[in-house]
């Protein structure tokens, strides 16, 4: 075996000088961790142990060991001394490892001894893969496996909804970078390269690629086992053939979005004693990453252990797999830890992205602006496998005339399959395609009835006790004209700016620069939908710690920076009283949290933290009670501490005591599949925003001044994470309103890095002013509503109806670009 | 032989370069490391030249300014913003702050992208580019510096040792049209120059031909045209006319930062812009 | 695998002995000299607080200090900062004290998943020294190469602000 010198360092101690340092580093870190909590709960140093977080030095003379798997700090637990209960905004737990660059990501991680994997891709949208000749990737020094199709041991597909998409490329290529071999070797410059010195023989095919064509009957197939349309949804309300005197039709576009968290998919996969493999990973649903490698793997799932690595973003694309079969396949082949990291290029090959989508639009109203009806049909592409796309259509179905109370609708989506990207969850998936359309049907409306924008909008503002087009009853608050009203009151931006459109790129001095402002609101379901068994599992344990009572919670939640480990904390110190909170390293030790997707995690595990806790207390209080020594309260609802210093030693000193309980929402029920009837979503949340843009209608540049929003949170459960939320989502629907496209040509992707995929910089994101709105949803945990994506939805719409306030043009697809504006 | 070569000498730089042709010089690194990254280029040599200190001084040459290739962008912002505000205010708009501390005006020369921020103004201001080898050196002008995308004049044996250019002595401009407000790739851009002693006018035009490219019959028209006897409000018509001719002289495409049409429209908006500030301050 | 076992139109050349200064400490690395400082910095001298975001300096994550100017390491020969000063975002708290920036990010939340975070913080210090503070404006032009796809980029301004001033945020 030959050696690479470039990753090798050069010291006294050879190559185990690197480990060295590594492991006092991160040992120093342990213990001002453990310091912080002295004399924390024996087994989160079981859990650090067992998990191989305490980097060992490799004996000198060990071949094959059990690899020591520096995973850094973050998976160590998290220990929240600082910080108050719900409600309140104390610092995030991680926040200092972040702040120090301690925190450790995905690709941050290392074991002694790993390979480096690298993965070839299709060049070809559609293909036949007519020969792979392996022979000069296996003969270059340092590689260790070179895998095909071949060598899947299970299951050879994967997929969140239907398994359809290929672990590795069979014979058919259905998408532009989609993976056909991968490699495992001693550096990942050997890796790259034996990659691209396997010979791929191709028969290269017309891609199917415009969705119109492909649900035509005669299109060809981009599966040749079923037909191109993956899911019809249906939803009749009403009269279907209801007439009303205003018509304003419209035909919109949504260019395709991707979410590009800046952190790129990466993990390490480690082979076990016990022939399974222990895979750190970046993603936002252990459990279904879990069932779906070990699937095909061939292993039990119980030889498949995931632990969550940072997560350096996530909004959706963590949702299918990327890396995770690929690197395990190659550690358990190899025998050494595997690890895999994708660069900017390969990240936009690698996984989903937001559907682009053709929305037609019929409304139809009375002279004064009262909706009679509305006819749409919304063709969402879901590229060339299915991921999430079924959600995706039911979503743009159900939510797809927004926040409005319509007494007849006739409304068909449909997500199919082509050549194109595949497409999957983003940030407010579905509902954002389709608020671009409706609203800018609104505000048509509004002219054409001559309304004001905001005025058409109150007049069918959905409220409580309004049927959804599905004719599920609207409960609890649904504050849709309050939250138009909000944003319609708010001062008037000032004039001037801190910029004119262009930046400081001397565009303008004024000349051509005309304000304009929009509005816009939107309509989100939270959690999973259509009958979907959507629960969480949270475990909570008490015990003494030096005399006091501490509190570990552990859960499979996956942290990708929304703060739910802050907001874990914060539960149980509302619930108990507690102190000292740690929060445990998310793995697969514990029950499923479901997926940190559709705003649902501190309604889920926040409410499977709270239910643990609360059986605790119950436990708590039986103790006492057993004692001879009545709590001095049990009343949940009471604020303050829970129990006396001495109470609790008196309620701890026989043991710990632990609970864990899986936790669900009421349930949901599938759609009638010919009309779309039925109580698909558990909860509504809703956001309005008001943009305020400068643009300079020769130049068709713009800037946008300020953006005022007002979105109803249940209860703030974290105010200064909610208000990250609003500003966060809104800021990624500005990004599609005005810059973020992947730009695809002939099932092709032009634009895969970041100077060509732009997103909104500082000088992009305007000031924001915010109300938030705390109407407690009866339903839920505090009566809160998922927060995360209603941002992103409305504010793309508002964006550019102010875009079309200033300019006049009509803007009917998003990203608008300088050309739509001024017509060239 | 060494192959990373770190010459401390301007003259070792030449000989070393004469020496190994094939070797690939670095400054900022800003192109270079982008191809090393991407594995896109594996040079046997790589020349460093950030030790070299002739490259990164700048002083006056008689009428001229010599500002050496090795001139940081956040040194043209800080040190020539007076001297030549149209270099400095492209400058200004080059990738990031991060980027412009780094990257430097050889560098930005050497690799002769059409979307360069740097190359209008130097078109704008007449600049010469000054070429070096051990055979010796030669002073080629910026417009006939660039040869297509990418390429130049420059011979495998030759380094760029600096830029010679006249300190503004009248208004200059540049604007650039990006689709983000900042940290962009020009879809466009334009460089003017104003020389009312010799009644002179001087383009440069970025992102829309195969190579940065003056604009002659403009500048031909707007020298004619303007009032330089009469300093007083710029007529629209003739503002106008000069972005037409601007517009005329691109020969953009369609690429994924902008259709040709639209570079020509904002081209003939940015002209006739950047004209009548350029009057305007003229005028003041 | 060695410089020999490349075909010739990709062999570079081989791996050379280079000494660095980071954060106060000297390093002996042993890399190409095509290597990039970021992938010294987290493959070989075992910083990986600076982050790969897109390695073609679009992003501003692996922002680091030469000499105390900011600059990007993924733009950066290692091999050329031999006797440069170089400063990560490891080596910015002193003697286990966070920088005031640091602590700003921390109090303002000035960040969600924190990928970008050791960059924005390694800018923001810059900003400061280089007198860019002035006001939001400016704030906004001379951050605007540090990308935060989670868009804490009111709360960035928040922190910055508070350090300019030197008045801390109202502790919690």
């Amino acid at each position: 075996m030959t050696t690479i010198p470039f990753t090798e360092p050069l010291g006294t101690a050879g190559s185990c000088a690197f480990s060295v340092a590594g492991t006092t580093e991160n040992a120093q870190d342990i213990e001002s961790l453990a310091g912080a909590a002295p004399a924390g709960p024996a087994r989160i140093a079981d859990r650090v142990r067992r998990s191989g977080q305490v980097a060992q030095v490799r004996p000198a003379d060990a071949t094959r060991p059990t690899a020591q798997v520096r995973v850094g700090a973050r998976p160590t637990g998290l220990d929240v001394r600082v910080g108050g209960g719900v409600g309140s905004s104390p610092q995030r737990p991680d926040g200092r490892l972040k702040v120090s660059g301690e925190f450790a990501f995905s690709s941050d991680l290392w074991a002694d001894d790993m390979l480096w994997g690298a993965t070839l891709r299709s060049p070809y949208p559609r293909a036949k893969l007519t020969g792979l000749d392996l022979t000069a990737a296996v003969a270059l020094p340092g590689v260790y496996a070179v895998l095909t199709a071949q060598d899947v041991p299970g299951r050879r597909v994967y997929g969140l909804e239907h398994a359809d998409q290929p672990v590795l490329a069979g014979t058919e290529i259905r998408y532009q970078g989609e993976p056909i071999a991968i490699v495992a070797a001693d550096h990942p410059e050997t890796a790259r390269r034996a990659a691209s010195l396997i010979k791929a023989d191709y028969e290269v095919l017309a891609p199917v690629t415009d969705p119109d064509a492909a649900l035509l009957p005669g299109s060809d197939r981009v599966h040749a086992d079923r037909p191109n349309l993956l899911r019809h949804v249906p939803i009749r309300k009403g009269d279907p053939a209801a007439t009303a005197p205003v018509v304003v039709t419209g035909e919109y576009q949504v260019g395709m979005q991707d979410q590009a968290f800046l952190g790129p998919e990466s993990g390490l996969a480690v082979p076990a004693e016990d022939g399974g493999v222990d895979l750190y990973i970046a993603t936002q649903w252990l459990h279904v990453d879990q069932q779906q490698v070990a699937a095909c793997l061939g292993l039990p799932q119980e030889k498949v252990r995931l632990t969550l690595a940072g997560v350096g973003g996530a909004f959706g694309a963590r949702e299918d797999l990327s890396m995770q079969v690929h690197a395990c396949l190659l550690a358990l082949r190899t025998g050494r830890p595997v690890k895999m990291v994708y660069g900017r290029e390969e990240s936009f090959f690698g996984h989903v992205h937001r559907h682009p989508a053709r929305l037609r639009y019929e409304h139809g109203a009375d002279r004064d602006g009262r909706l009679v009806y509305v006819k749409a049909s919304i063709v969402l592409d879901g590229g060339a496998y299915a991921s999430s796309t079924g959600a995706v259509v039911a979503n743009a179905a159900t939510l797809g005339i927004g926040p409005y109370d319509v007494p007849n609708v006739v409304m068909d989506a449909y997500g199919l399959y082509t050549n194109n990207p595949p497409c999957g969850a983003m940030r407010g998936f579905g509902a954002v395609q389709a608020c671009f359309a409706y609203e800018s049907q609104m505000d048509r409306l509004a002219a054409a009835v001559g309304l004001d924008p905001v005025e058409v909008r109150l007049r069918n503002a959905l409220t409580t006790g309004d049927r959804m087009p599905t004719g599920q009853l609207v409960e609890g608050p649904a504050p849709v004209a309050e939250l138009l009203r909000l944003v319609r009151e708010r001062p008037q931006a000032p004039a001037g700016a801190d910029f004119p459109p262009g930046g400081t790129a001397n565009t303008t001095r004024g000349e051509g620069v005309v304000r304009g402002v929009g509005y816009a609101i939107g309509i989100k379901n939270v959690c999973f939908s259509e009958g979907f068994d959507d629960f969480a599992t949270a475990r909570v344990r008490l015990e003494l710690v030096g005399g006091r009572p501490a509190a570990l919670v552990h859960t499979a939640a996956a942290e990708v920076g929304q703060g739910l480990v802050t907001v874990q904390a914060q539960i149980v110190r509302t619930e108990l009283g507690v102190e000292q909170v740690t929060i445990a390293p998310a793995d697969t030790s514990v029950g499923s949290a479901g997926s940190s997707s559709a705003s649902r995690q501190t309604y889920m595990t926040g409410g499977a933290v709270r239910a643990a806790c609360l059986a605790l207390r119950a436990r708590l209080a039986a103790r006492l009670t057993a004692l001879g020594r009545a709590p001095s309260t049990s009343d949940n609802d009471k604020k303050g501490p829970f129990l006396s210093a001495e109470e609790w030693v008196g309620a701890l000193e026989a043991g710990a005591l632990e609970e864990t309980v899986e936790w669900r929402h009421r349930p949901t029920h599938a759609l009638d599949p010919e009309t779309g009837q039925g109580d698909a979503h558990v909860q509504y949340a809703f956001a309005a925003h008001r943009a305020t843009v400068d643009v300079d209608v020769e130049l068709g540049l713009v800037k946008v001044v300020e953006i005022a929003t007002a979105q109803d949170v249940g209860k703030a459960v974290n105010p200064q994470a909610v208000a990250g939320q609003i500003q966060g989502g809104t800021a990624q629907g500005l990004g599609l309103a005005l810059m973020e496209e992947i730009q695809v040509v002939d099932g092709m992707v032009r634009n895969p890095s970041f100077t060509d995929y732009l997103l909104p910089t500082i000088m992009d994101m305007p000031p924001m002013r915010l109300d938030v709105l705390e109407l407690a949803d009866p339903h839920s945990p505090y009566g809160l509503r998922g927060v995360g994506e209603p941002p992103t939805i409305s504010s793309t719409p508002a964006v550019v109806a102010a875009i079309r306030a200033a300019t006049g043009a009509a803007l009917t697809r998003v990203p608008v670009r300088p050309e739509h504006i001024v017509g060239a | 032989m060494m192959d990373f070569l770190t010459p401390v000498t301007w003259a070792d730089a030449l000989a070393v370069k004469a020496d190994r042709p094939e070797a690939v010089p670095v400054a900022g690194g800003t192109d270079v490391m982008v191809e090393l990254n991407f594995h896109r280029r594996r040079p046997a040599a790589l020349l460093d030249l950030t030790r070299v200190p002739e490259l990164a001084a700048w002083g006056r040459d008689g009428d001229v300014l010599r500002v050496g290739a090795g001139v940081s962008y956040t040194r043209l912002i800080e040190e020539l913003g007076g001297l030549l505000p149209g270099l400095a205010a492209a400058s200004r708009t080059v990738g990031s702050p991060q980027i412009r501390n780094r990257g430097t005006l050889g560098g930005n020369l050497g690799s002769a992208s059409p979307a360069g921020d740097g190359h209008p103004p130097l078109l704008a201001a007449g600049a010469v580019v000054e070429l070096a080898s051990v055979r010796g050196t030669r002073e080629v002008p910026v417009a006939d510096f660039f040869t297509g995308p990418k390429r130049s004049v420059l011979a495998p044996d030759e380094l760029i040792a600096a830029v010679l250019v006249a300190p503004a002595d009248g208004p200059e401009q540049f604007a650039k049209i990006g689709t983000r407000n900042a940290m962009v790739i020009a879809v466009s851009s334009f460089a003017l120059a104003l020389h009312p002693g010799r009644r002179s006018v001087g383009t440069g035009i970025g992102s829309a031909a195969p190579t940065p490219r003056r604009a002659p019959e403009a500048e031909e028209f707007a020298a004619a045209h303007l009032p330089w006897d009469g300093p007083g409000p710029l007529d629209p018509d003739l503002a106008r006319r000069f972005g037409e001719l601007v517009s005329a002289a691109a020969a953009p495409i369609d690429d994924v930062r902008g259709t040709a049409a639209y570079r020509r429209h904002s081209l003939s908006v940015l002209a006739r812009r950047t004209l009548t500030w350029a009057w305007e301050e003229l005028c003041e | 695998m060695s410089a020999s076992n490349l075909p010739d139109a990709e062999a570079g050349p081989g791996p050379v002995d280079v000494v660095l200064t980071i954060n106060g400490r000297t390093h002996v690395v042993r890399i190409e000299p095509r290597v990039s400082l970021l992938d010294c910095l987290r493959d070989v001298v075992d910083l990986t607080g600076t982050k790969k975001g897109c390695n073609q300096g679009a992003c501003g994550a692996c922002t680091v200090w030469i000499d105390k100017r900011r600059v990007l390491a993924c733009l950066t020969l290692a091999i050329a900062c031999e006797g440069r000063e170089i400063t990560t975002i490891e080596g910015l708290a002193e003697n286990g004290h966070l920088h005031p920036m640091q602590k700003a990010f921390l109090s303002h939340d000035a960040f969600q998943c924190g990928y970008c975070t050791p960059g924005q913080i390694m800018s923001a210090v810059a900003l400061l020294a280089e007198g860019h503070t002035g006001d939001d404006a400016e704030i906004g032009e001379w951050m605007s190469g540090n990308l935060c796809r989670c868009a804490a980029y009111p709360n960035i301004r928040a922190a910055i602000r508070e350090v300019r001033d030197g008045v801390p945020h109202a502790t919690r």
